[in-house]
């Protein structure tokens, strides 16, 4: 489904990704890890252009993703949520949810303008869909407030439903448990689990939380200045020497 | 069950609060001109033409997170679009209408291309630049423009059948073109469309990853912003019956941006505010002391911000939010709780025990009000 090969980012004097290439088969879950500044949301970004490479391909199921335009990511079917949250602070919940469906609407600026009736049923429909998206992830009650001012684990949801919007059959999750409490990292675990049933996903998912990596992804791939270090079954990548010694520093 | 039924109910009486209010204020509209003197009645028009000029800023600015000290020149624009064709080809002032928006709508997608690559301080810049150049401009373009003694044209002036004075037409009609103008306004951003330009406001990189296509939606703002501009300015040849270059000085542009502000940006009704503001506060300030009337105007814009930092629409929200912070509510306490505590999967109970009021609104509005830079405008009516 997706294949990257060769990428390479140089960023001034430091290489964030150097020659990495590894590939996501069609309804798998791949980890993505590394210590920090290995260069995993560069990856990310690439994948969605928000940064060019300076070097290597990706292709999307046999598409050029480098060749599109940064907004047509989305129409491909391919999703993300942000390491530090990407959400729209002012905007409510269901509004952020709706603006993930921006791609699947059709209404141009005039149509708009005149709100012309298939406006008025586009946007019923996105509407409909939105909030079918945030009953199904518990977020029903909080559909009207602004986006700022919301738990942190609720924050993290909005963006998974909002992603979810894209309908996407890639989605790419950057952290998604990071400052999640013990139990709501167990509880998000299960979510992703379920929707990625549900919604029939392919994921790649970048995290430092082993446990929620280990129980969620087929496949593990470890980065480490910007190098592919290890690639297999999370039990080989958890035995695996320069894996350990990426993390910890020192050789076992 | 219970919550799905009284969501319905309060969705009715809102709806029918928001008729209620649109009635009302159809009634008033069309009473003012009845009851006031001729020149309170040019005031008014002024007002409203005041606001469709800065509903278009307010696209730009409060919406689209953009910037513009340039919009006095599409207004300039849209004025001497209708002086130049009242003048020169006799069209009939509606004529005029439909050439100055358009005319404005390309010159606005012309600076919307440079204000893609440009932004803050430097968007300001070259706007500024743009009001700036334009009066000597239109001074140097004598034969068409009529130099710096400008051009008087004819004013509106009211059919027979009507049986209105000239003032009273003048503002029936100003205040058509307005409320056409607000509602397209409107239309726009409770959209798709609308939708993303706030989404590029709040976050350009997360809106683009969403399929947002940045440079059609940033441009397109630009063009409607300054369409309206020029429609403005249009309405203002068809009420003065006169233009120059004088009157667009940059001036102009920094008091537009400074009423919408005052006004309140983001909001829907902001811009009628802070058209009154443009329209009168000067003139108030010109009483108070006439030797230095501006430092009055700008005492007054310090002062309202001091008060109301998110602009006067934004002012009845915080009231009540300093006033509900003042009274204890015990009722609000247990129903705020469960919601910043719970864990994230909690599924949404449907709040029996909280009796018929306690419906999933828009929780607190002065939430809202009290965002910096305006709410977003579809939480504020509906
Ligand atoms: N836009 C940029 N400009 C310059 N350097 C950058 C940029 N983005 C990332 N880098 C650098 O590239 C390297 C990789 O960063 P990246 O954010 O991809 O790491 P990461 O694996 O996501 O780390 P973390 O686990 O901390 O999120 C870092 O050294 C970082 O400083
Ligand atoms: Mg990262």
């Amino acid at each position: 489904m997706l294949a990257v090969d060769g990428i390479t980012v140089r960023f001034g004097g430091i290489t964030a990704l150097d020659g990495v290439a590894f590939t996501v088969e069609p309804g798998t879950a791949v980890g993505l890890i590394g210590p920090n500044g290995a260069g995993k949301t560069t990856l990310f970004n690439c994948l969605t252009r928000r940064c060019a490479p300076d070097g290597g391909t990706v292709r999307f199921e046999g598409e050029d993703l480098l060749a599109l335009p940064p907004h047509a990511v989305a129409e491909r079917g391919i999703a993300r949520t942000f390491q530090n949250l990407g959400l729209f602070p002012r905007l409510t919940v269901r509004e952020n949810v709706m603006v993930g469906a921006h791609s699947r609407g059709r209404t141009g600026h005039l149509a708009a303008a005149l709100r012309l009736p298939r406006v008025r049923r586009e946007e019923r429909e996105l509407r409909d869909q939105a909030d079918d998206l945030l009953r199904r992830l518990g977020l029903a009650d909080v559909a009207d407030q602004p986006a700022s001012g919301l738990p942190f684990g609720t924050l993290k949801r909005v963006e998974l439903a909002r992603a979810l919007a894209v309908r996407p059959r890639l989605l790419l999750l950057d952290e998604p448990v990071n400052g999640l409490s013990h139990g709501e990292v167990g509880q998000f675990a299960d979510l992703v689990r379920s929707v990625r049933q549900d919604f029939d996903l392919t994921l790649v998912v970048v995290e430092h939380h082993m446990g929620f990596v280990m129980g969620l992804c087929d496949k593990v791939v470890c980065l480490d200045f910007g190098r592919k270090i290890a690639e297999g079954a999370p039990e080989e990548i958890q035995r695996d020497p320069a894996v350990v010694e990426a993390y910890l520093g020192v050789a076992v | 069950m219970r919550t799905i039924v009284t969501t319905l109910g309060t969705d009715r009486v809102r709806r029918l609060r928001a008729t209620l209010t649109v009635l009302l204020a159809a009634a008033a509209a069309g009473y003012v001109p009845f009851y006031f003197a001729p020149f309170q009645v040019f005031q008014l028009t002024m007002v409203l033409l005041y606001a469709v000029a800065l509903s278009g800023l307010n696209l730009l600015v409060g919406f689209g997170g953009q910037i513009s000290l340039g919009h006095g020149a599409f207004f300039a624009a849209g004025a001497y679009t209708a002086a130049v064709m009242l003048d020169r080809h006799d069209t009939g002032h509606l004529a005029t209408l439909p050439v100055a928006a358009a005319g404005c709508f390309l010159l606005g997608l012309g600076f919307g291309v440079p204000a893609l690559r440009l932004r803050g301080l430097y968007l300001a810049l070259v706007t500024l630049s743009f009001a700036v150049f334009l009066p000597p401009l239109l001074k140097r373009l004598e034969p068409l423009t009529g130099g710096s003694m400008g051009l008087t044209v004819e004013k509106l002036q009211p059919p027979a059948w009507s049986g209105l004075a000239e003032d009273q037409w003048t503002y029936f009609v100003v205040l058509v073109v307005t409320t056409v103008a607000l509602l397209l306004a409107r239309n726009l951003l409770r959209s798709r469309v609308g939708r993303a330009l706030l989404a590029l406001r709040d976050n350009e990189s997360a809106a683009e990853v969403m399929g947002v296509r940045l440079s059609l939606h940033k441009t397109l703002a630009f063009a409607w912003s300054a369409m309206f501009a020029g429609v403005a300015g249009c309405l203002y040849t068809w009420v003065i019956g006169f233009v120059s270059p004088d009157s667009f000085s940059f001036v102009l542009s920094v008091t537009l941006l400074a009423g919408l502000v005052v006004g309140g940006l983001a909001s829907l009704y902001g811009p009628l505010l802070g058209a009154a503001f443009v329209m009168y506060v000067p003139s108030v300030s010109q009483d108070l002391d006439e030797a230095a009337p501006g430092v009055v105007f700008g005492l007054l814009i310090i002062a309202v911000m001091y008060v109301a930092p998110t602009g006067l629409a934004g002012l009845p929200g915080r009231v009540r939010g300093l006033v509900a912070r003042r009274l204890p509510r015990p009722a609000a306490a247990p129903d705020r709780t469960p919601e910043t505590g719970s864990p994230p999967d909690a599924r949404p109970e449907p709040q029996a025990g909280d009796g018929p009021f306690a419906t999933p609104g828009p929780a607190d509005p002065a939430v809202v009000d009290a965002e910096p830079v305006g709410a977003p405008p579809r939480t504020e009516k509906e």
